[in-house]
């Protein structure tokens, strides 16, 4: 155990403990889009990705995923500036990619959207790009719906191929090139349980699973039954 | 709006009957409101309308002056509020909304069309002139052997490149997201507005579908 400051208040952190768990353990949300929780990408238990859970550490902005607590440690979630930008952050993903939440079969269970909630994002500072992105939906089991991906790679990372462990998303091209890309003779390989999971592992309706529409009514939607910050300070496991 | 030749004439300069001076007095002691729709589909209005019995205790204070309900077709003079749902698709609409930041002291965009454009955004994505084609030239559901045609008059307003939200054209002052929003969410700001309340508008109300 160490001792850290959290928003002013001294409390206890597990060693190991990233800072954004060790929050969550003392009751305070700091929101994250690539995170996910308990996975391990090449021996680190982060993406580091989307940094919307950027906080303040000994007055320097990190995201708080990345960090692993230390004593002493100073750390600051709720205060303006930094709250502010992590606002700023979830508007800039809102501008740049096409988030059409009520035309969305993700809308409900979205982690982006269930964020916009939590930072209070009415409407996005920046101007709204509307870039063209092509859809996808040459695989069999999933339509890849390009205008909503974030780049947060958790698909890149964790969803692979059973018998060969390679990779079936990657990132193609850089900047504003860049684009999510699937590997059609492997993801047609895919067991509908892998399909259905790579789906709920995407934190936007970028991976659809395309024999699951429109299935829970308004209201009784995963984010609408618990929000996103009550699940993670309750520590759910996904499902 | 401009004439396009003398023998127009605008609906509004038509004469109409006089109200009487005591309805008349009581109305102008009211916040006066004024509402309106551009693209979109009027959900947000008819989520406006969900207010229930809500409305009759509203409308004990304020006085909805140009709407869709009411077919007021003018401002008739300074707005403490003003309502607007719909994204900007035209030059008409671009107009219009100059005329309500005018005359309103506070705009609300409502509903997601006006916060970034909505579903008639969708066509963003797609240059104009295939959205065009699709709609008038190679429309599946053109009259067979009709003349294939691009509407062009001076009296139809000209559409923008691009649905734009209310924002990126005057200064907006407060935003409800939602598809539509919800009508509870509509009372909530307007009765704190009203009652003179910051506006405030919860995580737990926000919603964007």
């Amino acid at each position: 155990m160490v001792k850290i400051i959290i928003d002013g208040k001294e409390v206890n952190a597990e060693i190991g403990d990233n800072v954004l768990e060790a929050a969550a353990k003392n009751n305070v949300f700091i929101p994250s889009l690539c995170y996910v929780k308990g996975e391990s990408v090449k021996g680190e238990n982060c993406l580091g990705t989307c940094r919307t859970c950027s906080v303040k550490v000994n007055g320097n902005i990190m995201a708080a995923c990345t960090i692993a607590v230390c004593e002493g440690m100073n750390i600051e979630v709720n205060e303006p500036e930094v709250t502010d930008m992590r606002k700023a952050l979830v508007e800039l993903l809102f501008s740049e990619g096409n988030h059409n939440c009520p035309s969305c079969e993700k809308s409900g269970r979205c982690e982006l959207q269930a964020t916009g909630y939590e930072v209070d994002m009415m409407v996005s500072r920046f101007p709204y790009r509307f870039t063209p992105r092509q859809v996808d939906h040459s695989s069999k089991f999933i339509w890849l719906e390009r205008d909503r991906c974030i780049f947060c790679q958790r698909c890149v990372e964790l969803v692979r191929d059973k018998a060969t462990d390679q990779k079936i998303f990657s990132i193609r091209g850089r900047g504003t090139n860049a684009r999510i890309e699937i590997d059609k003779s492997l993801a047609d390989n895919m067991p509908a349980e892998q399909v259905r999971a790579a789906s709920d592992l995407c934190p936007v309706g970028c991976i659809i699973d395309k024999s699951q529409g429109f299935d829970v009514p308004i209201g009784r939607r995963k984010f609408e039954i618990e929000t996103i910050k009550e699940r993670a300070l309750k520590g759910s496991i996904d499902d | 709006m401009t004439k396009c030749n003398k023998h127009e004439i605008f609906s509004h300069e038509l004469p109409t009957t006089p109200i009487d001076p005591e309805t008349q007095a009581k109305r102008d002691a009211k916040i006066q409101v004024a509402m309106i729709g551009f693209c979109g589909c009027w959900g947000c209005t008819l989520s406006f309308l969900d207010m229930d019995e809500a409305l009759i205790a509203l409308l004990d204070k304020v006085n909805i002056t140009r709407s869709s309900i009411t077919d007021t077709k003018r401002i008739p003079g300074r707005m403490a509020l003003g309502f607007i749902e719909g994204g900007i698709a035209n030059s008409e609409n671009i107009a219009v909304l100059e005329e309500y930041r005018e005359n309103c002291d506070v705009l609300i965009s409502v509903g997601a069309c006006a916060i970034w454009g909505g579903v008639p955004a969708m066509r963003n994505v797609i240059p104009l002139e295939e959205c065009f084609r699709e709609a008038y030239i190679d429309s599946e559901t053109a009259v067979p052997d009709a003349k294939k045609t691009i509407p062009f008059h001076e009296d139809i307003p000209t559409i923008t490149t691009k649905v734009m939200p209310l924002h990126e054209v005057v200064k907006i002052d407060y935003f409800i997201p939602g598809c539509p929003p919800d009508g509870a969410t509509i009372l909530k700001v307007l009765d704190d507005l009203i009652n003179g309340r910051e506006f405030d508008l919860p995580s737990a109300m926000n919603r964007y579908d």
